[in-house]
């Protein structure tokens, strides 16, 4: 199964590699990874993607604790979370195709950031899925170029991954 | 408040964090911190021959004291010469804290000279790194770095030091932090009352209980408290490679070694054992023999660790408590005291014939040779003899680490001083050096090959220049024998690259050649007379080079892919 795995991190230099180091170390995969400072300078939030049975999934958060510069961590698929991936995309758009484009843009909820005679850059935000969905629906034939940040996410209610 | 240099303050944390001895070899990067050195008188330092040396040195410091072992090396090639060592600790837990130099700060990058991305190359095989970047961190970074090598789960921390931060020059006021607190890392200590509750009720209604400790009792310290239980249990035990020693061996509990090379009875007792204590212990692959889906199949399993990634790694545990050794002990042993629960005294009867029964088959019975020929385990037998049983013994990796573990019977912890995770060759005789120095009255035994020997021979000018009395018995089977044993049993004889009789050194003559004293023993007659005289020699290094059979292999032995009851007891028997 998926799992999206966030944890707070002192924003210390090498933090990131062992994590990842981590993770191609005991042979565990990473689909996706995000990085970046939280409200507190000294902390950072990752988040990342990862599969595997129950097992596996347990051995991934203990060793993720273990780490001495991880401060905590949350298995966000265990409760009700939220899940969004931003992407940007660059696909074709000439003549009747900049209708088509836009029409799928406008479907989705993405917004048209950049455009030249041939090209749109999209953005679009949302769940992996729906990322996917977009792509699928413009067809691999118009896109150019495909930037996905990654999924970042957060729990529903009042549960917060905080000190 | 003093004014320190960052190489004085090192030095200074070191003395500070209570260290009194240091094994290094110096190179550029570190030189400011070798002038420190040179101008104080509290913290020892012990110039090794090689780097994997000074790791091995620290880690035998470190297994015989249970204090931190402590090394200091230069960047590039010194730095990644100590990686070995620095393995083999980790995948032992042992505390240990390596100072690297680094090239100067501004230089990091440009593939200067001697450069190595220390942090980088270790990562894999710390518990935790630092690169320092102010002089005025060291202390807190010396602080940290002790605290978390010693603490929970143990490990060696590297702390790499580029070389302006070292400069004597810059000064500042030095300070040594008395506690810290990190909020990201963390100390198991108490086990769960409910789950030691849930142990100790397992415990009371097995009919065939056996216990399973590891190398986590002697680095916890907990071998009095398991003595405690065990005795007022009534159950047998066995120890791992790692946990030699946490149990006395003559007691008659004690079933022996388990695994690969572990004793019949031992194996089949867990095998068939119904609630398996199992503590400090990580259910390696060398004692589960692999498949673990065939491991102990009738038993729950009580699982006590301080690391919680240590529990359900590999066999899943039914009782799961994560604590430390000593906390978890202390409260089943009042649990067990003050609870009216009794064991099952009948069941536990029968299940003792069983296990006497399994004990007749005497699995580590030493057939002589007739012809004079030594056999490699009497070498042990005679040495356990001669010391009285109450050396310190550091071995290598190979046969001869088996027969040691098998047949020296170690009494007491810290004792038997091994690399059984990594099992890395070369690491018994640095170790024993460690030992010899953490203990200078006693009597440090180095058990080795004349393969392993060879890698960290340079050590002999260590020995000489520190005067280090340690007895290196060198059971010389003219073969990497381990490898040749498998390539017996797997490879229908071929011994592909593991023999090399013609090209072996007179070892007499190289413990000469160093101002040592060599000895060398060929006939069974002449084996007590010759390693008593050994012996004798107390302030001497004395390199006994023992001819033994070249044709011993080590039993019993696991049989691969099979469940722990099914071992090869001798060259023409099977379970
Ligand atoms: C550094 C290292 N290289 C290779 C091995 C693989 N290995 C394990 S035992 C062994 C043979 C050791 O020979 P020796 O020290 O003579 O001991 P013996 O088995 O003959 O008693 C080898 C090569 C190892 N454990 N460590
Ligand atoms: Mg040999």
């Amino acid at each position: 199964m998926r799992h999206i795995i966030s944890v707070l991190m002192e924003n210390e230099p090498g933090a990131l590699s062992r994590v990842v180091g981590l993770f191609s170390q005991r042979n565990y995969n990473i689909d996706s990874l995000t990085v970046a400072p939280t409200e507190d300078q000294s902390l950072s939030r990752l988040t990342l993607t990862t599969s595997g049975d129950d097992r596996r999934i347990e051995q991934i958060t203990k060793h993720l604790n273990k780490l001495v510069d991880v401060v905590k961590l949350v298995d966000l698929t265990e409760g009700a979370h939220i899940e969004r991936e931003l992407m940007l995309i660059k696909v074709k758009a000439v003549g009747a195709q900049r209708t088509e484009v836009k029409r799928a843009t406008d479907i989705f909820r993405g917004q048209i950031v950049d455009l030249t005679n041939n090209v749109f850059s999209i953005q679009l935000t949302g769940t992996s899925d729906k990322l996917d969905a977009f792509i699928a629906a413009l067809g691999e034939s118009v896109v150019l170029e495909v930037a996905r940040t990654g999924v970042s996410g957060i729990s529903r209610g009042e549960k917060v991954l905080a000190l | 408040m003093d004014q320190l240099s960052g190489g004085e303050a090192l030095i200074r944390a070191l003395h500070d964090e209570g260290v009194d001895i240091i094994f290094g070899y110096p190179g550029g990067a570190v030189l400011h911190i070798y002038d420190a050195i040179f101008n104080q008188d509290k913290v020892e330092h012990i110039l090794v021959r090689h780097e994997q040396a000074a790791t091995h040195a620290a880690d035998g410091y470190a297994r015989g004291t249970g204090k931190p072992g402590v090394v200091l090396v230069t960047s590039g090639p010194g730095a990644t010469n100590a990686i070995t060592g620095i393995a083999t600790a980790y995948m032992d837990s042992i505390p240990m804290v390596v100072i690297s130099g680094q090239v100067e700060s501004r230089m990091i990058g440009s593939d200067g000279f001697q450069e190595t991305d220390m942090v980088g190359v270790s990562r894999p095989v710390v518990k935790h790194s630092f690169m320092v970047q102010n002089p005025a961190d060291i202390p807190m970074v010396v602080k940290k770095a002790f605290h978390i090598a010693t603490t929970g789960r143990p490990g060696p921390v590297v702390i790499d030091i580029p070389k302006d931060i070292t400069d004597p020059k810059i000064k500042f006021d030095y300070e040594y932090p008395r506690e810290i607190k990190m909020r990201s890392y963390a100390i198991p200590d108490k086990g769960h009352s409910g789950q030691i509750k849930k142990a100790v009720d397992a415990l009371m209604t097995a009919k065939r209980p056996m216990i399973y400790t590891g190398g986590g009792v002697i680095q916890g310290n907990g071998s009095e408290l398991l003595a405690k239980l065990v005795r007022k249990l009534g159950f047998p035990i066995t120890n791992t490679l790692m946990g030699l020693g946490a149990y006395p061996a003559s007691d008659q509990q004690f079933l022996g070694m388990l695994g690969m090379h572990g004793t019949y009875e031992a194996n089949m007792a867990m095998h068939y054992c119904d609630v398996l204590l199992a503590i400090g212990v990580r259910f390696d692959d060398r004692v589960t023999n692999s498949d673990v889906t065939k491991f102990c199949p009738d038993a729950t399993i009580l699982h006590v660790d301080i690391d919680p990634a240590s529990i359900s790694k590999t066999v899943a545990a039914d009782v799961p408590i994560v604590g430390s050794v000593t906390s978890v002990l202390k409260e089943a042993l009042a649990q067990i005291q003050s609870s009216n629960q009794k064991v099952d005294e009948n069941s536990l009867k029968v299940w003792w014939d069983q296990i006497n029964q399994w004990r007749e088959k005497d699995s580590l019975h030493v057939t002589h040779c007739e012809d004079g020929t030594i056999k490699p385990q009497q070498v042990i037998q005679t040495v356990h003899e001669i010391t009285k049983g109450d050396a310190f013994v550091s071995s290598d990796v190979g046969q001869h680490q088996m027969f040691a573990a098998q047949y020296y019977g170690f009494d007491k912890p810290r004792r038997w001083i091994n690399s059984g995770g990594l099992g890395t060759m070369g690491f018994g005789f640095p170790a024993a050096m460690g030992v010899q120095l953490a203990f200078p009255d006693a009597i440090s035994v180095c058990i080795t090959g004349e393969g392993s020997f060879q890698m960290n021979l340079q050590e002999l000018a260590t020995c000489m220049q520190y005067q280090l009395p340690i007895k290196i018995i060198c059971l010389n089977n003219q073969a990497l024998g381990m490898v040749k044993q498998w390539q017996d049993m797997q490879y229908g004889g071929r011994h592909s690259h593991s023999t090399y009789a013609e090209s072996l050194p007179d070892f007499k003559k190289l413990a000469e050649s160093y101002g040592h004293v060599g000895i060398k023993i060929g006939k069974v007659s002449e084996l007590h007379s010759k390693l008593t005289e050994a012996f004798a020699l107390k302030d001497k290094l004395v390199f006994v080079d023992v001819m033994v059979d070249p044709e011993e292999h080590v039993y019993p032995m696991a049989i691969k892919g099979g469940a722990m009851k099914d071992m090869i007891l001798s060259k023409s028997e099977r379970t």
